[in-house]
């Protein structure tokens, strides 16, 4: 299969989902390896799922946490301790999460080690897009219910998700692994 | 495996959720401040992206979460949490935003053939940039410039699936899109985004954006 550039940028957003079936997908990296153009287009685009896909991007404003659940207050808290409470209880879990932090900081100093079941992710396109978080194991296709810390999330090639020492989730990334 | 068991199949944090949830249902409403918590910065940025305004975004995202807990006997358990929440929030900033839709700026990019092809402008070699350059304030502002950009319909769907970690399906039906149209907007969105920020980049993100300049690509 032979494929031209204006193909090549139809299809660019389902390579890098890892949405094109593998003939296709063998010839677009053909045609890769000839086009500079188009692997400027790949290059940029895959740049841009990955800046934009990391929480950073976006900054909450200073107090918008204070002033939600100050909002929120009202309606509810049934008692007077809710947003006291939650201060308090935010309070210590910062302390206990840090604490905790220090504690296992020497471990995560080898992203290598991130876990010990690690499948070779090698039957997944290197190529494809991944969302990682800050303290998972595994790298995951976006909107797969098995993402764990939800908060810190980003977006990455598997390339690098591999090489920081992320395994391939078992389930969205299932796939590639039993082909 | 049969698929239910793989259902169960994730740690803590799910289990943990449903927990609070249903805790919360049965009126440990004070529970609520720790299950919005992981998702506050999300339902903040979901809102400004549509809205483009931080006073505004703030507004809907404090409306959003208030009307998540207002609702949360109505929430069903086969979605994610997160997916409802921001689902909500899209459609209260859509709200806000049609209520204000005389004040605001026309986006540049809406008048695009969403069925026709897209090609791409510049073949401006943009070489990989490391994470660590969004530590830097100039260069969330780029991006958040080029984001403005776009017209809203594919700024929706961007944002969605590549800001807040959507899958297709959840996308498609947070917006009332089909996903073929999800696939197709979000082609155009990165394309137009990464010609918006290719130009003169050359990896070092020194250079000022053409489109700052008023050259834009289009």
């Amino acid at each position: 299969m032979v494929v031209n550039c204006e193909e090549v940028w139809r299809e660019i957003s389902n390579y890098l989902e890892g949405e094109v079936d593998p003939s296709l997908r063998a010839a677009m990296e053909e045609h890769f390896r000839g086009c500079k153009h188009c692997t400027a287009v790949l290059d940029g685009t895959r740049n841009v799922i990955q800046l934009y896909g990391d929480e950073r991007m976006v900054e909450a404003p200073l107090g918008f946490s204070y002033r939600l659940h100050r909002r929120l207050e009202d309606s509810v808290s049934g008692s007077r301790r809710g947003f006291l409470g939650w201060m308090v209880a935010a309070a210590a879990a910062v302390l206990v999460a840090g604490s905790f932090e220090l504690g296992r900081s020497s471990v995560f100093s080898h992203p290598e080690l991130r876990s010990e079941h690690a499948q070779p992710g090698s039957g997944v396109p290197p190529d494809m897009m991944v969302v990682v978080s800050a303290e998972g194991k595994t790298f995951h296709v976006a909107g797969c219910p098995f993402i764990h810390d939800k908060a810190r999330l980003r977006t990455i090639a598997a390339r690098e998700a591999i090489r920081e020492g992320y395994a391939p989730c078992v389930r969205c990334m299932k796939k590639y692994l039993s082909a | 495996m049969p698929e239910q068991v793989m259902s169960l199949g994730d740690p803590a944090a799910q289990f943990n959720e449903e927990l609070l949830i249903r805790r919360i249902r049965d009126g440990e409403h004070d529970l609520f401040y720790e299950l919005i918590r992981p998702y506050e910065r999300r339902v903040f940025a979901a809102a400004f992206a549509i809205l483009r305004n931080e006073a505004d975004a703030e507004d809907v995202a404090q409306e959003a979460v208030l009307k998540a807990f207002k609702n949360i006997q109505q929430f069903r358990a086969e979605a994610r949490f997160s997916t409802w929440l921001i689902q909500i929030t899209v459609n209260e900033a859509r709200m806000r935003r049609r209520r204000e839709h005389a004040h605001m700026i026309e986006p540049i990019v809406d008048h695009q053939d969403e069925e026709g092809n897209y090609t791409p402008r510049d073949f401006a070699d943009w070489r990989e940039i490391p994470s660590e350059t969004l530590e830097r304030k100039e260069v969330r502002q780029k991006l958040a410039e080029a984001l403005a950009a776009l017209g809203e319909k594919y700024r929706e769907v961007f944002v969605l699936r590549d800001m807040q970690h959507l899958s297709i399906e959840e996308t498609a039906k947070a917006l009332g899109i089909s996903t073929a149209s999800v696939k197709t907007r979000l082609l155009r969105a990165r394309l137009m985004l990464r010609d918006l920020l290719a130009p003169g980049l050359d990896g070092s993100w020194t250079s000022r954006l053409s489109f700052a300049k008023g050259t834009k690509p289009w």
